[in-house]
């Protein structure tokens, strides 16, 4: 059996590998972007054999699914038949080289270094520390406790994206909308109502379910904003419907950077500690970030898809 | 009879798989965009289909065999819906479908009207 898992390993990194060449190398942009969406399921596959099941959620969300429709989105948008740098000039020669043995050496530090971590980890650490958290699971009481500034600082960055993407706005060009598909099938709008309230029922089972096993706000974040996105880009009503909604729409993009906030100096006032929250409460106020924080990561990823604030 | 229940849930793995290399090699092989999204939409879901029925055979309880059988369900109606719209789109830009006794021409197809 464990050679079995063995072998299936190594054919999961070599998968990894070659498909991260293709991604990078191959000379069509729409094969590049599948084979980058292909390398995030089997990353994400990667991360279930190392027992990472919460990164796995968040690595096939956001890798394979977001980005990769935010990728095809873009493509869908350049002009057709240019294709990427196909014959490198003779000059770039050197400097491809390089960059190429830059990044190997690079790789082989990073090895080196991941080898000659500490062994077990902090795990046994989290765990004698898990009852003081207020939840049960590992992965929720590092982010949203133990570490929960790393966890702050994530949405800001998140946010302060958002912010740079709408700044790129419809000055630049003409104001984009939907994608008319090149037929008027019924299917896809019936496909959007049909899955629509699995993209409900969904995130909050991952958001219930982040308090004692995987799951937790980035997973249910990422869902529900990919089923924003399948919105976004089967209708072209719910557009007009967040301009309408412009007040709404910052308020809950801000809500879980500043509910995190919040309780944050809430702690401070409390306990005297940035961030340090009573006991008793801590398993409310965590709920409540974390559903602040997935509503955002939802609007976040749809956000990306507006290219420019609505109603600018 | 829990016993039973695990080697029927390989069979049903095996079997599926079996489906899969089959949908696979359709893939690989069949000559044109629409009669390969034959061979993945119809080999890989019936493949889906039993790998995770063997998969809730072995589950541990309803909830989780009921929870594999929902991810068939919704693999069912979003790769049928997809392989639709990818055949319609593929017949509006102009692709038609190869046929035995002529060539495959690329201008004979109807193009549906543009809404």
């Amino acid at each position: 059996m464990s050679v079995l898992a063995w072998g299936f390993d190594m054919l999961l990194a070599a998968g990894l590998l070659w498909l991260a060449w293709q991604a990078l190398f191959t000379q069509r942009r729409f094969s590049a972007v599948v084979n980058f969406m292909a390398f995030y399921l089997l990353m994400a596959l990667v991360w279930v054999r190392l027992d990472a099941p919460d990164i796995a959620l968040a690595e096939a969300a956001i890798g394979a699914g977001v980005t990769g429709a935010l990728l095809l989105t873009a493509l869908g948008r350049l002009p057709a038949g240019t294709s990427v740098g196909a014959d490198p000039r003779r000059w770039q020669r050197p400097l491809q080289h390089l960059a190429m043995a830059g990044a190997g050496m690079g790789v082989i530090w990073l090895a080196w270094s991941a080898y000659h971590l500490p062994r077990p980890g902090l795990a046994g650490e989290v765990t004698a520390t898990l009852d003081a958290t207020g939840v049960s699971h590992a992965v929720t009481a590092v982010l949203l406790n133990l570490r929960a500034f790393d966890t702050l600082l994530e949405i800001v960055i998140m946010l302060a994206a958002v912010v740079l993407v709408w700044s790129l706005g419809p000055p630049l060009g003409p104001p984009l909308r939907a994608f008319a598909p090149a037929t008027a099938l019924p299917g896809l709008p019936a496909l959007s109502h049909l899955l629509h309230p699995f993209f409900v029922l969904v995130p909050v089972y991952l958001l219930w379910r982040g308090t004692h096993a995987p799951g937790g706000a980035f997973p249910a974040g990422a869902v529900m904003g990919a089923g924003g996105v399948l919105l976004l880009l089967t209708e072209a009503r719910p557009w007009e419907y967040l301009r309408h909604h412009r007040l709404l729409l910052h308020v809950l993009l801000a809500a879980g950077m500043a509910l995190f906030l919040v309780v944050a100096l809430g702690g401070m006032l409390l306990t005297g500690t940035f961030f340090a929250f009573p006991l008793f409460l801590a398993p409310t106020l965590i709920m409540a970030v974390e559903i602040a924080t997935a509503l955002s990561i939802a609007l976040m990823l749809m956000a990306f898809y507006l290219y420019g604030e609505p109603g600018q | 009879m829990t016993e039973a229940l695990h080697w029927l849930g390989y069979a049903f793995v095996a079997a599926g798989i079996l489906f899969f290399l089959a949908g696979s090699l359709g893939l690989l092989r069949f000559p044109d965009v629409f009669t390969r999204l034959h061979a993945l939409t119809k080999a890989d879901n019936l493949g889906l289909g039993l790998i995770c029925l063997g998969l809730a055979l072995q589950a541990s309880g309803p909830a989780e065999a009921v929870k594999y059988l929902l991810i068939w369900l919704l693999m069912l109606v979003a790769s049928g819906i997809g392989a639709t719209l990818i055949a319609s789109t593929a017949l509006a830009c102009g692709l038609a479908p190869r046929q035995a006794d002529r060539p495959p021409s690329t201008s004979t197809s109807q193009r549906p009207t543009e809404q």
